[in-house]
């Protein structure tokens, strides 16, 4: 059954542009993402902070849209229903039900002044109308499957009286509790120390693969992406820089930015002593950026093609793109973007 | 619990002693003295410094403020020159109007603040919020004594609704004691509406920024439920401190309202014993709103536990 859902796809996201006002300018924080999920799969997006990784996947709930005002362009697409045409309060059906997110700060992404259990239990008998004893006892059911321990006294437990590991499990089962088909990882691990770090992954990995849900997971961390995703999407500014399957990507890195974070991750054989290689500069503002290619105030290859002009988002070979004129060149000229 | 309110009741000690001294302080350097109030305008110095030796403010300043302070913890505050009563008594009867009139004024406040703080933040943004915010930054301009004569006038004289001024006791009937405790209350009650409306509203809206807030929006759950139960639970301490500082400016005497509606309560007591030098009043009353202002505190700090677990004494 599984492998005949592979093909469908769950998420579609095409030509996503996410604007926000600042100083009466429209400035995208997201410029342009296409993307798929099919169901089961983990895709990874990576990026640097503002690259637009976490606008992007909090768009898909529209979870942005209480808070400023905010200018969508593009279709998000979940089985076959563009989210972005919904009126907000039928996003409401979605929300939590079809698409859970877990977020960065278990601890501050928790109410510190409702039990635990409460704000399971909610969810629950929001989404699948149990009544209170029902939803106490999947609520259970859900802490146990984490691998917390104890889950009858958890429920009852604030979460400021746990650890952060034991948080983001609470996290996840709260996000699980009504069986998603799309899970949001919003950085879900940076926040924890590296074995707690190890455990969460291992426990996403394992529902992933139990429930057969599919995981949006955002990272910057390429460590954490080769450990648990399928897929991987890189982005920088706004724009997806380029795409592959992990292995490929890690073992073929074609944009410069994405080999300048591979060079990033710390190995064990390096030399002591020397120097970990950095990406020079930072992330320009959004209302600073390059006219040409977007990585080009950063990059050591870049010519006046790259100053002048943006590079398409080329296909070098099968499933793996790269928005790079560098490599563009000798590939094979098939343009995915119609820009 | 219990260990931390007796704690807490402990602490009021050094608290009180400080009090007690620098009015003791104030008051013995005030120009003119019970005697010469009691004795009036033409009274000779030698009439006045036998008044003085017989009441025994001749004594040193340490040893007044040593018997005096002493009496005090005993329970005997001292009694009026003018009242003919103690000053404990003096304090029971004066208190009973203003407690009435801050109650039934906090009340007015809550009604009118709650609901329309959390509505100002339900609303952020629109013609709504703006209306609350400039009712509620005009209403905190506006000076209580004004109000007072506005609401008076109105109600009072030409539309006969409610007493102009006065004060019925509740033995005179529950509806009576209302009415005319009304105008000054409503007056007292939009002041601080005004004040605790502000505060609520801004209360929500940091907590409306939290990343609990977007979790409980993930979640699939209505604007108006993650308004009601996560931002305003969260918002509560806050919401509460303003309504404890609220309620802690109103029972402690306002001695403009109740002047002005001639009420016979704390303020009134007060401002008279001021003018009469009555000493022991005055300084009794002094202590008397200390203890008030730090039990109401101490509510406000035991509540803070019921709202947010953290603050729970006792826990962890």
């Amino acid at each position: 059954m599984m492998e005949e859902k592979k093909n469908e796809t769950l998420l579609e996201i095409k030509e996503l542009k996410v604007s926000f006002p600042v100083h009466k300018k429209w400035l995208p924080a997201v410029d342009g993402v296409s993307l798929e999920i099919h169901p089961g799969e983990i895709t990874g997006i990576v990026g640097e902070s503002g690259s637009g990784k976490s606008v992007m996947s909090q768009s898909i709930l529209r979870l942005r849209d209480h808070d400023t005002a905010v200018r969508y362009e593009g279709e998000i697409l979940f089985e076959g229903e563009n989210l972005l045409q919904k009126p907000l309060f039928r996003m409401r059906d979605i929300r939590g039900n079809q698409i859970s997110v877990i977020f960065q700060d278990p601890l501050n992404s928790l109410s510190p002044v409702h039990t635990v259990g409460n704000q399971i239990s909610e969810v629950l008998i929001l989404h699948k109308q149990l009544s209170k004893e029902e939803a106490g006892k999947r609520s259970i059911q859900m802490l146990k499957m984490t691998g917390i321990p104890d889950p009858e006294a958890c429920m009852k437990k604030y979460p400021f009286e746990l650890s952060g590991g034991m948080q983001q499990r609470v996290m996840i089962a709260m996000a699980l509790a009504c069986e998603p088909k799309l899970l949001i990882a919003d950085e879900p691990t940076t926040a924890l120390d590296v074995t707690i770090q190890e455990q969460i992954l291992h426990l996403i990995r394992d529902l992933n693969e139990r429930l057969g849900m599919s995981v949006l997971f955002i990272t910057h961390d390429m460590g954490v992406v080769s450990r648990i995703c399928h897929s991987v999407k890189v982005m920088y500014l706004g724009q997806v820089v380029e795409e592959a399957q992990t292995q490929e990507l890690f073992e073929n890195p074609c944009h410069p930015y994405t080999q300048g974070l591979l060079a990033c991750i710390p190995h064990l054989r390096v030399e002591r002593g020397k120097e970990l290689p950095v990406i020079q500069g930072s992330v320009p503002s959004l209302s600073n950026i390059p006219e040409g290619c977007h990585f080009c105030t950063r990059c050591r290859l870049a010519d006046d093609t790259c100053r002048n002009c943006p590079p398409p988002l080329v296909e070098i070979s099968p499933g793996h793109k790269v928005k790079c004129w560098k490599y563009a060149d000798g590939a094979k000229e098939r343009e995915v973007t119609a820009s | 619990m219990l260990k931390y309110i007796l704690k807490r009741i402990l602490s009021l000690i050094p608290v009180l002693f400080v009090v007690s001294c620098v009015i003791f302080l104030v008051v013995y350097m005030i120009p003119g003295g019970p005697a010469t109030a009691l004795l009036g305008m033409e009274a000779t110095p030698d009439q006045i410094d036998a008044l003085n030796a017989e009441l025994g403010f001749d004594r040193p300043f340490l040893v007044q403020y040593v018997d005096w302070f002493t009496n005090v913890l005993r329970g005997d505050w001292g009694e009026s020159y003018f009242l003919h009563q103690t000053v404990t008594s003096a304090i029971a009867e004066y208190f009973v109007p203003t407690l009435s009139l801050a109650v039934f004024a906090q009340i007015i406040a809550l009604i009118l603040s709650i609901p329309l703080g959390i509505l100002a933040a339900y609303k952020r943004g629109t013609a709504l919020d703006l209306t609350c915010v400039t009712a509620s930054l005009l209403g905190s301009a506006l000076p209580g004594f004004l109000l007072s004569m506005f609401l008076m006038l109105f109600f009072g004289v030409y539309l006969h609704w409610f007493p102009v001024a006065g004060y019925a006791a509740l033995s005179e009937g529950l509806g009576e004691h209302l009415r005319y405790l009304f105008l000054p209350a409503l007056s007292l009650g939009i002041v601080q509406a005004a004040y605790l409306t502000r505060m609520t509203r801004s209360s929500l809206l940091e907590t409306l920024y939290k990343n609990y807030i977007q979790t409980a929006r993930a979640k699939g759950l209505k604007e108006k439920k993650v308004v009601m139960k996560y931002a305003l639970k969260n918002g509560a301490p806050v919401i509460l401190t303003a309504v404890g500082q609220s309620f802690g400016s109103l029972i402690t005497g306002t001695i403009v309202t109740e002047t002005l509606f001639n009420i016979p309560g704390l303020g009134m007591l007060t401002l008279t014993s001021i003018n009469r030098r009555d000493v022991f009043v005055i300084q009794g009353v002094v202590i008397f709103v200390t203890l008030l202002y730090v039990i109401v505190n101490l509510i406000v700090d035991i509540l803070y536990g019921f709202t947010d677990p953290r603050l729970r004494p006792g826990r962890k």
